[in-house]
């Protein structure tokens, strides 16, 4: 009944050298048929020139505006979010697969999410056990027996991927998490190739690089899709929490890119079941909310109490199937990280099919012999709280101080259930412009897939990568920066 | 559009061209110090300055003597003065960074890079160096942002709701300075006045609303204060005139009219019926004080029927059976 943990830990892969080398010089080594080319400008190109790019890249980001407030920063200091210049490239061939691989895991998540909220088929065989979801506090019992457009929860899913070596696989894809609920980030992968194509045309003359710019026009198709009624026009919105949100600059530029309104909780009101948004001409329908304010403040009225960033009646309104919430109500069950290992099982459940992209190994501390061997390993493992985001409340055992590890001790042991424990696992490296020059870091990618009548993603994703040297943490909020991400044709 | 996108889109343009009125006072009550005058004549103007903007306790409260640098310091940088120009520059971004998507790249980048480039001068200390050419550059960036404004955007709700911001705002700022230089003019150097002096009292006045040669072309004589406020209060082809901006406000509510802005659209077509009406003497015998703080009255009860009308949220009640 427990997710199979352990088989042979993956190991590490770099995604621009064929096999590591001892020399200095990181970028001598025997290089990947796909970054010959960058590998070459990499070497010709002149430090200096480098470094002025990249500040060059810092000034248009902030005259953009595309900055973040960090939570508890009281002056108002934005900050951007490190760009590294150097691409991170996939071949088409190894695009294909991957896409492939989210494909049919996206799929699998939404025939879970709606066999959930309805007949729970999975949950009279031996991959689930009814406790894990009806007692979890992702699941949403206001949504059991809800029907929605499509059969479709997870409208919008940001899926990230690593690459590690597996047995005789190079660079084989492990998905680390699914994020289904209000995941971020699109607006950096589209600004990101902007940006690159602004610095260095050069590149792009000689390379034939897929687009990526087309992706708001694919979520308007896609949330026009999940108009509650067939109307002419249907009226999309985006929700923000507000200018004060981290994600904010996203929000906005979803919106702007659309054409539709960003709205906040105090712009939208409900009366007999129907939302509406205040405007200078008075009140207005709205049929498709993409929100990104999570389900616990979406609506005073059936959740937080004291939450303004949604209107009152909206789960009214949406239950009486006035107008759809996308992502949808309750998607937190399915990529809470209690529920992560047991996703290859639900794509042989659900589709009859073998899973494309790997699962890290997992032990989910609830079962009492994963426990003890998670506590008798510690040192070694990476530690989770099942519902932690952004790097925060987990332990990093092989960094970790022994004070660290014995005060996590402590807590994993107080209330197991609440973690999973995974080995660490070795993230593939790309060449990163560092001070000094060309380096190996650490990094990963989050691919974002819509569906809706299709399953549709645009070729490319968000590249985050660790910038400091040795460290595993992509997490922008922990010193991560990103990269463009390159699909070639 | 949504009410509260209207109402950051007129506030947006309401602190810039704020800002930009501030600049303008400033550069000519900074130049004209530099000219010689009494030391009592020197402290009024420059006390004459915050009472414009009703701010003379607010910086009693922080300096000990009106002094010109304290005058400047708390007009230009002082972040405590929400009336100060970098407060301005902040609040225009903000409101402009609540719905940047709102508006074109082009004017997002415009606001947002003044902002960015404000902070930049005044953290080198341009203000105690150059102060003009930090007036002079706030000035041109407010008439960049207004060109890009008309030169980007589609004439629709968004475009009228930023002009009509641009122009209630310059209206209530054009009749404080006026207000306060027609006082300073009458206490201060009165019947006195060489004809010297005279000249470049309202030679200043008239180049900071950008109208010294608007006033030569118009008048080709000599300048009187008569002639002044005829050309800054009822010439409406003078783009800085209070009628001026009136055409502009009546147009752009008939524009954006909804079902409960019909009182305020009236108003405001009384107060510029009254301006075509009038002649300079007529305001002159009534007296330019009298006159113009009711003038200022009438724009403060017009903003706060615009808030009312379009920009606070409307009541779902009243509207749905309409």
């Amino acid at each position: 009944m427990s997710a199979q943990p352990p088989m042979a830990s993956p190991t590490g892969f770099d995604e621009l050298l064929m096999h590591a080398h001892a020399g200095d010089n990181y970028l001598s080594g025997p290089v990947r048929a796909h970054y010959q080319m960058i590998s070459q400008w990499l070497r010709e190109a002149d430090v200096d020139t480098l470094r002025a790019r990249r500040e060059e890249a810092e000034l248009l980001f902030r005259r953009v505006g595309i900055t973040f407030a960090v939570y508890g920063d009281d002056d108002g200091t934005e900050r951007t979010i490190p760009f590294d210049i150097v691409p991170r490239i996939f071949p088409a061939k190894e695009w294909e697969t991957l896409q492939k691989g989210l494909r049919q895991r996206v799929q699998a998540l939404n025939c879970f999410l709606h066999d959930v909220y309805h007949q729970q088929h999975i949950l009279k065989t031996n991959i689930l056990a009814p406790e894990q979801i009806l007692q979890n506090t992702q699941y949403r019992p206001e949504m059991q027996g809800i029907d929605v457009p499509l059969d479709i929860y997870a409208h919008i899913a940001g899926i990230d991927i690593v690459r590690a070596t597996h047995g005789d696989e190079e660079g084989a894809f492990f998905v680390l998490e699914d994020n289904l609920r209000v995941p971020s980030g699109v607006s950096y992968m589209i600004e990101n190739r902007k940006m690159m194509m602004r610095l260095f045309p050069e590149l792009f003359a000689k390379h034939r690089i897929a687009p990526v710019e087309h992706y708001p026009d694919l979520l308007l198709d896609t949330l026009t899709q999940m108009a509650p009624s067939e109307k002419r026009y249907s009226n999309v919105v985006v929700l923000t929490p507000g200018v004060y949100n981290s994600a904010y600059f996203e929000h906005a530029f979803l919106a702007q890119q659309m054409g539709v309104e960003l709205v906040e909780g105090q712009d939208l009101f409900v009366e007999d079941d129907v939302v509406y948004m205040r405007t200078t001409q008075g009140p207005r329908q709205v049929d498709v909310i993409y929100r990104r304010v999570d389900d616990d403040f979406l609506d005073p009225e059936a959740f937080r109490e004291d939450s303004t960033l949604g209107p009152a009646g909206l789960m009214r309104a949406y239950c009486a199937g006035n107008v759809t919430i996308c992502n949808a109500v309750g998607t937190g069950i399915a990529d809470d990280k209690s529920i992560y290992p047991h996703v290859p099982d639900m794509i042989r459940f659900y589709l009859s099919e073998e899973p494309i992209l790997y699962n890290v190994p997992t032990y989910s501390c609830r079962d009492p012999k994963a426990l003890s061997h998670v506590l008798a390993n510690l040192a070694d493992l990476v530690v989770k709280e099942v519902h932690g985001a952004g790097g925060y409340g987990m332990l990093i055992g092989p960094t970790a101080s022994k004070n660290e590890i014995e005060a996590f001790r402590q807590q994993l042991k107080a209330n197991p259930a609440n973690y999973i424990a995974q080995p660490t696992l070795a993230l593939s490296t790309c060449p990163t412009f560092v001070g000094a020059g060309v380096a190996p870091r650490h990094i990963d990618l989050r691919p974002f897939v819509l569906s809706g009548q299709e399953i549709r993603l645009v070729s490319g994703g968000l590249t985050r990568v660790a910038l400091k040297e040795g460290s595993l943490i992509v997490n922008s909020s922990q010193g991560g920066g990103t990269k463009d991400t390159w699909i070639l044709e | 559009m949504l009410s509260r996108t209207a109402d950051h889109l007129y506030w947006m343009s309401r602190y810039t061209e704020r800002a930009e009125n501030t600049a303008r006072m400033l550069d000519v009550s900074y130049q004209m110090s530099l000219l010689p005058q009494s030391d009592q004549a020197a402290t009024a103007a420059w006390r004459a300055m915050l009472e414009i903007s009703e701010l003379s306790e607010d910086f009693a409260t922080k300096y000990s003597a009106v002094t010109p640098a304290n005058v400047l310091s708390f007009m230009t940088q002082d972040m405590d003065n929400p009336s100060s120009i970098m407060q301005c520059l902040r609040a225009a971004r903000e409101n402009a960074r609540a719905v940047r998507g709102a508006m074109t790249t082009d004017l997002w980048e415009t606001v947002n890079t003044t902002w960015l480039d404000a902070q930049r001068q005044v953290g080198q200390g341009l203000l105690k160096i150059a102060p003009t050419a930090f007036f002079e550059w706030v000035k041109f960036r407010s008439h960049q942002t207004r060109g890009v404004h008309i030169g980007t955007m589609m004439r629709d709700e968004v475009y009228h709701f930023i002009a009509l911001g641009t122009f209630v705002e310059r209206a209530d700022n054009i009749a404080r300075l006026l207000d306060v230089k027609f006082l300073a003019a009458k206490e201060h150097t009165g019947d006195t006045l060489a004809h010297v002096e005279e000249f470049y009292f309202w030679a200043a006045i008239l180049r900071s609303l950008s109208a010294f040669e608007n006033y030569r072309k118009v008048y080709r004589n000599v300048i009187t204060p008569e002639r002044v406020a005829e050309l800054l209060i009822l010439r409406w082809q003078n783009p800085r005139s209070l009628a001026a901006c009136l055409v502009q406000v009546v147009d752009l509510l008939h524009k954006v009219r909804n079902s409960q802005s019909g009182a305020t659209e009236l108003e405001a077509r009384s107060i510029l019926a009254e301006l075509r009406d009038l002649e300079i003497h007529e305001i002159l015998e009534r007296g330019v004080h009298e006159y113009l703080t009711a003038f200022i009255a009438r724009i403060s009860v017009l903003s706060a029927n615009i808030s009312h009308n379009f920009l606070l949220p409307l009541e779902p009640e009243s509207d749905l059976t309409a």
